[in-house]
């Protein structure tokens, strides 16, 4: 205790196992952006007119815009024209079925412990698998089309949905809603879309996992899901990338959409290069994701899981705009070594009787830095709203940093808004209380922190909850002595 | 089973500990008494393996192995048992699920296999009775809003699921009322063994009506100063420590 580093605080390199890089040839834009680059994306999509307008439209919106720099992060500024806007794995022709996809992309989603056959899945969930900036395939479409499920990517949504995406995107992130959604907006090439009909229940987890694989790019994915009225649907999202020296941006949007009585569960277990222990390389994941309970008893949650990035900037958002309807955030986020996370939740309660639920844990080591940052707000005619929200913070070690900035707005008096914080540290006290009785150190600190996240893992659908938690103890490793 | 040979500690270069010698047997239960200050938690937390405390000289043999050389968790696999004074909380952790960690890791360290789900619960369920636990209580988060008592009862639960050959009450009776110190040293007077040697750490008599020592000791200023049969703790608690102070000062 008295010299140097107490155990706690010797900080060791993580190895973060899912560093490899997958030869493939690509299919791929010069680096740099300008009208050009958007004209080729669109292009390489077969896009109608309607989208590429949309897409130069948000372009010189950005091009107007600055880059905020209100968040508790730092980082060198991004030379936006350094970055490939586009970068595909090449195909030799369009894929009829998943059998058709290049052994080796194959052999890169086996290695991360996702099997593309659909035989050979058991545990039923739907995957849409996106590398770098396409998706690759997406598994049990015809058993989801039978109940009139429409899942896919969303350059195929385009094509073969036009009337669905065309009313729906953008409707909740509008092109001028920020920064990195502008510039989403102008360049994204892929993303997954998803709809769910009216009073159906999804029968599956529906998936996305995002991987980054080319040197140099930016993944800018766009997510769209809609619940008609009366649906429930679980939506996992799962993100990895290979190790490299490069800061690369991953600056994705999401819109949730929930009608009358819909229900929309959007889990993200968030695991993409954290750079390594100096802070050097890692992913930037400057993300806006958003829904919005569009009719009466509506509800959206979003459970996530942040254990990657060198730097996290995402505020998870909920507009409750019909009456009764009901939001929900729960978050772990953990950083280590030099990492950096800036995030939180929006709670915009519009309608009559809405409800939300804030659960935020974040757990600090290394030298790295975590920030709690929410706004509730009420509006004017949100009578009798409510919000609870809870932000607890974990230290391990003293050269780390939590910090909590909750927003609060309220513009009706009927409203109940509460707010508790509290910030611990794992004491030398428990580590040592558990070595006694034979669990290691290692051991010791996973336990503890599973103990303090368990709310929010809770949460989680049953085979992403025990990744998770393994994922939990992983990012912390060696940040004990 | 443990042999102490002239063991000196020390906090932030405070001297401690100053030379103790302590030789305990298998079936044996020893008592440490002396007034504040005197060493005693000292002790323990040496022999758990605290790290906060430096062994500047002597050492600790237990079953025939360099105890200060071994880690705390080899010490627990190894059969060392602390039971705390002040048993930390875990929010979020299930007292299950954090005895079910230990006893495995503890078997690991054997190299005996883990229990799986059927084998833990029966043993559960076994110590359960024995200590008289309630299963409340351990489905609760460890010690989180546990009352004085249910805390050392936890710690005797444990010292039952981990069957250690050397257990180390330290101060267990603190704070607690006189059914509860009942209630605890039913417990350990049923753990027991012609094996298993118990060391007790008290600064009070009255543990002792409970759980019989063989020996007991008197620790004064870092060094044991007296020991003697059961009856010396009945003196201790006549005359008070002071008599102890006043004929220490004398020899010294």
């Amino acid at each position: 205790m008295n010299n140097e580093l107490s155990a706690i605080e010797k900080t060791v390199l993580t190895d973060y196992k899912y560093g490899f890089v997958t030869e493939i040839e690509v299919d791929e834009a010069p680096p740099g952006l300008n009208e050009d680059t958007i004209r080729f994306i669109s292009a390489k999509k077969n896009e109608p007119e309607w989208m590429l307008e949309w897409r130069l439209k948000a372009y010189n919106h950005w091009l107007k815009m600055q880059e905020p720099n209100w968040a508790n992060i730092k980082y060198d500024p991004i030379n936006y024209q350094d970055i490939k806007y586009y970068s595909a794995p090449k195909q030799k022709k369009k894929v009829n079925s998943l059998d058709e996809i290049d052994p080796e992309l194959r052999k890169t989603f086996e290695k991360l412990g996702i099997s593309l056959d659909e035989q050979k899945r058991l545990s039923g969930v739907a995957i849409d698998a996106v590398i770098d900036s396409v998706s690759i395939g997406t598994t049990f479409k015809e058993q989801l089309a039978e109940l009139g499920i429409i899942f896919c990517s969303i350059s195929e949504a385009i094509q073969e949905h036009p009337e669905l995406v065309k009313k729906y995107i953008g409707s909740v992130v509008p092109i001028t809603d920020n920064y990195f959604s502008a510039l989403n907006s102008a360049v994204f090439s892929d993303g997954s879309f998803c709809y769910i009909p009216k009073g159906v229940r999804c029968p599956m987890e529906l998936s996305t996992y995002f991987r980054i694989n080319a040197e140099g790019t930016g993944q800018f994915e766009r997510t769209l899901l809609i619940a008609d009225e009366g649906s429930y649907v679980s939506y996992l999202e799962g993100c990895t990338a290979p190790i490299r020296d490069e800061n690369q941006l991953h600056a994705a949007v999401v819109e949730l959409i929930a009608h009358e009585n819909a229900e929309i569960k959007y889990s993200t277990v968030q695991n993409w290069y954290p750079g390594d222990k100096d802070g050097k390389g890692g992913i930037y994941n400057f993300v806006t994701k958003r829904g919005i309970c569009q009719g009466a008893h509506a509800k959206i949650s979003w459970t996530q899981v942040e254990t990657g990035s060198s730097i996290t900037w995402k505020y998870p958002s909920v507009i409750l705009k019909g009456d009764y309807s009901v939001g929900e955030f729960y978050s772990v986020a953990v950083t280590n070594n030099h990492q950096q996370a800036d995030t939180g939740t929006k709670m915009m309660h519009l309608g009559k009787n809405t409800r939300s639920r804030i659960v935020s844990k974040g757990i600090s080591a290394g030298v790295s830095n975590n920030s709690y940052r929410g706004l509730v707000h009420v509006g004017k005619n949100a009578a009798n709203a409510r919000n609870f929200s809870q932000c607890d913070s974990l230290l391990l070690g003293d050269k780390c940093g939590a910090h909590t900035f909750p927003y609060i707005e309220v513009k009706n008096n009927t409203a109940v808004v509460e707010h508790e914080a509290t910030t611990s540290k794992i004491g030398e006290d428990q580590i040592f209380y558990c070595n006694q009785r034979g669990i290691d150190t290692e051991t010791a600190v996973a336990l503890i922190i599973n103990g303090f996240a368990k709310e929010v893992m809770n949460q989680l659908p049953m085979e992403f909850a025990v990744e998770a938690q393994k994922l939990l103890a992983i990012s912390l490793e060696g940040s004990v002595g | 089973m443990l042999s102490i040979h002239n063991l000196h500690a020390s906090i932030d270069e405070k001297r401690i500990l100053k030379g103790i010698n302590l030789e305990i047997k298998p079936g044996e239960v020893h008592a440490i008494m002396g007034p504040n200050g005197s060493g005693k938690s000292t002790l323990a937390s040496v022999l758990a393996g605290r790290e906060d405390y430096t062994v500047t000289d002597g050492s600790v043999t237990f079953n025939g192995k360099d105890l200060l050389e071994l880690s705390p968790e080899e010490r627990a696999g190894e059969g060392l048992f602390l039971a705390f004074q002040y048993p930390v909380e875990i929010p979020g952790l299930s007292t299950t699920n954090f005895i079910k960690t230990a006893v495995n890791e503890v078997r690991k360290y054997r190299g005996e296999e883990a229990l799986d789900a059927v084998a833990f619960l029966k043993l559960m369920k076994e110590k359960m009775a024995m200590t008289n636990i309630d299963q409340t209580l351990l489905s609760r988060s460890l010690n989180e809003g546990f009352s004085g008592g249910e805390k050392k009862r936890n710690e005797v639960f444990q010292m039952a699921m981990l069957q250690p050959k050397l257990a180390i009450l330290d101060e267990t009776d603190s704070g607690l009322d006189i059914d509860a110190i009942r209630i605890v040293a039913n417990g350990v007077n049923k753990l027991r063994s012609k094996d298993n040697a118990v060391l007790l750490v008290t600064h009070y008599q009255r543990l002792l009506d409970y759980i019989v020592p063989d020996v007991i000791h008197v620790l004064y200023n870092g060094q044991i100063v007296k020991s003697g049969p059961k009856e010396l703790a009945l003196e201790l608690e006549e005359r008070g420590y002071d008599f102890i102070k006043e004929q220490f000062k004398a020899e010294a």
